[in-house]
């Protein structure tokens, strides 16, 4: 704790859905005992008040894919004794590092009508590759248990516990039926990191990753699994290029595959 | 059992809900096999409208499928993902809580549990994988409070194994199929065209008395003929075989022994072998505080030795190859696990073959690692620490 001062915590927003920012107004019952704890200095999404730096604690959501973006993120460091990011954007480049595999300007000049007056870098990249990052938590969105618990974390001066072992141990602890063993539904758990609790095959769906690569991650077998149950050399990267395709090892399985196809 | 050899009695399949009155009479809580998310799991039972009538588990590395069976057996499959660990030792728990008082704190215990279970379907791999967690939990240095409360009050209700699943291997563990002891009550389920009953035994003075207050009547000379005539055809129609001659030396020579990267190369290190096992025990303990600092708990969950913070110590992880964590793990399971509790970690139940997402099976493994023995390793591979 830090003495008689209230922590400041800032909450930044890079190219995101803001979904994780709102998970931390989604916290309800811990909402209070946060705004309790700490000074809320800047959180446009929550308050209109903006109070300058130093931040004891800045926790930034979305990726880096504009030049205004990519000098920001310096202030920001600069100005915040404690950096987490928040988010598959923030920690691997979102569902946009989806540009890096193919050339972007063929995307602006379709999509938009007067293409000059975008300006944009090439690639979608997490902040991670920008500046020093403290911590990194998963998600898309984040789990608003773990938030609390980063959070907390920070407030006590300890670790936050967010494993980094496979979901299938959140499978096997809740007690649900591996849907891949007994259902033969292709799933991603073996190799992604654990953190929403096991969410989809509790309702007899597969992993599709959200929360990126775990520790770990044996992606070629993984792949191999996938194929046994009749996916695709498409299909099996497909299901790596997703919310954290900028990931390195999911970025290397799903080139592997995309050479294949 | 021997010269005291009791006269065998038999109930009829629907004397079950008489079982289970006299269960719930008697204060305990039924878990048993139930259909849930395409498996067979263990849960609480209200009756036995919630056994899998007529149910089979088709099962081989990686692949567990429920089939519809010819008749209506209540007990005609083998095991399923879950073990009765999962009552005995919950996978995720609190020790104990703690609160701020002034400047001090104070610590608020966990109560026993007083919940007394009856399970119902326990298999001879089952009871042979208790009697190993025993040895963990209760006999040896420091007890588990909570586990031994529930051990020591479960009632144990075997149902000898009528057949073998594609995974199974206690015969080559000596666990099964048929349970020797270790139960409250035995049955053994003959079900054909003409009768489904329960050929019944109790095996101590709690089962005893719960045997005496249930509507039975003497066995047929037939019906025991039939129900050995079961249990015989399970113990030929393993799906696999394990040879375990030896094998805590074989293993323990040979750790560096090229097997072990080969495995790793498809082996996900995703867990699942070791959350499934009925006899892996490892746990870790996490301390959650509140925001204000006011409120502490510490949990106790399921852990696994394939998981990098299993091995960490002061100034790194001791494990951190896949290679050295599937070595360990089975060099434990089946070597140094004798070592240490005086038995094999193994009961043969298959669960590891089954529900490993990419099929490795153990009984391969130590296959390979035996055909290939240490003179035919290279030599400059052999007996590295």
């Amino acid at each position: 704790m830090a003495g008689k001062r209230k922590p400041k915590i800032a909450v930044w927003k890079f190219a995101s859905c803001d979904g994780c920012q709102l998970s931390l107004l989604d916290c309800e019952d811990e909402l209070l005992a946060i705004a309790g704890a700490v000074e809320i200095a800047y959180f446009p999404e929550a308050t209109r008040t903006r109070l300058k730096g130093p931040y004891d604690l800045s926790l930034v959501e979305g990726s880096i894919t504009t030049p205004e973006d990519a000098a920001r993120i310096h202030h920001i460091r600069r100005s915040s004794k404690a950096l987490v990011t928040i988010g598959a954007c923030a920690t691997s480049g979102g569902i946009q590092a989806l540009r890096n595999f193919s050339d972007v300007k063929d995307f602006i000049s379709i999509v938009y009508a007067e293409p000059a007056y975008i300006d944009t870098l090439t690639q979608s990249t997490p902040i991670g590759e920008h500046v020093a990052v403290d911590f990194e938590l998963r998600g898309c969105p984040i789990n608003k248990a773990q938030l609390v618990e980063v959070i907390t974390a920070f407030l006590a001066g300890r670790r936050p516990k967010t494993p980094a072992h496979s979901i299938c141990m959140e499978c096997k602890r809740r007690g649900t039926v591996c849907v891949m063993v007994a259902g033969a539904t292709p799933c991603l758990g073996p190799v992604t990191h654990a953190g929403c609790g096991a969410l989809c095959p509790a309702y007899g769906r597969g992993c599709y990753g959200c929360f990126g690569p775990m520790e770990v991650p044996n992606t070629e077998a993984m792949s191999g699994a996938w194929k046994a149950l009749g996916a695709s050399e498409g299909e099996v990267m497909r299901v790596f290029r997703n919310f954290n395709a900028w990931s390195a090892p999911f970025r290397t399985e799903s080139e592997a595959h995309e050479k294949e196809e | 059992m021997g010269q005291g050899m009791e006269q065998r009695l038999t109930i009829e399949a629907s004397g079950l809900d008489g079982l289970f009155a006299v269960l719930e009479e008697r204060g305990f809580t039924v878990v048993g096999p139930t259909v849930r998310e395409g498996a067979i799991v263990y849960d609480r039972l209200a009756s036995p409208a919630d056994l899998p009538r007529g149910i089979t588990d088709e099962q081989d590395g990686g692949v567990y499928r429920l089939k519809k069976r010819d008749d209506d057996a209540l007990f005609g499959y083998v095991v399923g993902p879950q073990s009765w660990k999962r009552f005995l030792d919950p996978p995720v728990k609190r020790l104990w809580r703690a609160e701020r008082d002034g400047s001090d704190f104070r610590i608020v215990p966990e109560e026993v549990p007083r919940e007394a279970f009856a399970f119902l379907g326990v298999r001879s791999c089952e009871i042979h994988a208790m009697e190993i967690q025993d040895r963990v939990y209760i006999d040896g240095e420091f007890k588990d409070p909570g586990y031994e409360a529930r051990r020591r009050s479960a009632l144990i209700i075997a149902v000898q194994c009528t057949v073998a699943g594609g995974t199974c291997f206690c015969v080559s563990m000596n666990t099964g199929p048929k349970s020797e002891s270790g139960f409250d009550l035995a049955l053994i389920e003959v079900v054909d065209t003409e009768r489904h009953v329960f050929v019944i035994e109790a095996g101590s003075p709690r089962g005893r008395e719960i045997l005496e207050a249930l509507e039975t009547r003497p066995s047929e000379a037939s019906e025991l003929a039939e129900a050995e005539n079961r249990i015989a055809d399970a113990a030929a129609r393993m799906g696999r075989t394990f040879d375990a001659e030896g094998v805590h030396d074989l293993l323990t020579q040979n750790l560096e022994h090229p097997r072990w990267a080969e495995v790793a190369g498809r082996c996900l290190s995703c867990a699942n072998c070791t959350m499934v096992c009925p006899t892996c025990f490892c746990s870790t303990v996490e301390d959650v505080t509140d925001v204000s600092g006011d409120h502490a708990e510490r949990w106790q969950k399921q852990d696994s030795c394939f998981t990098m913070d299993f091995s960490q110590l002061h100034g790194g992880i001791v494990r951190s190859s896949t290679r050295s964590r599937y070595r360990q793990w089975l060099t434990h399971k089946l070597a140094t696990w004798i070592d240490q509790f005086g038995v094999s970690g193994c009961t043969g139940c298959g669960r590891c073959i089954t529900w490993c997402p990419v099929a490795i099976d153990l009984t391969e493994e130590v296959a390979a690692i035996r055909a290939n023995p240490p003179d035919a390793v290279e030599p400059h591979r052999r007996g590295k620490p």
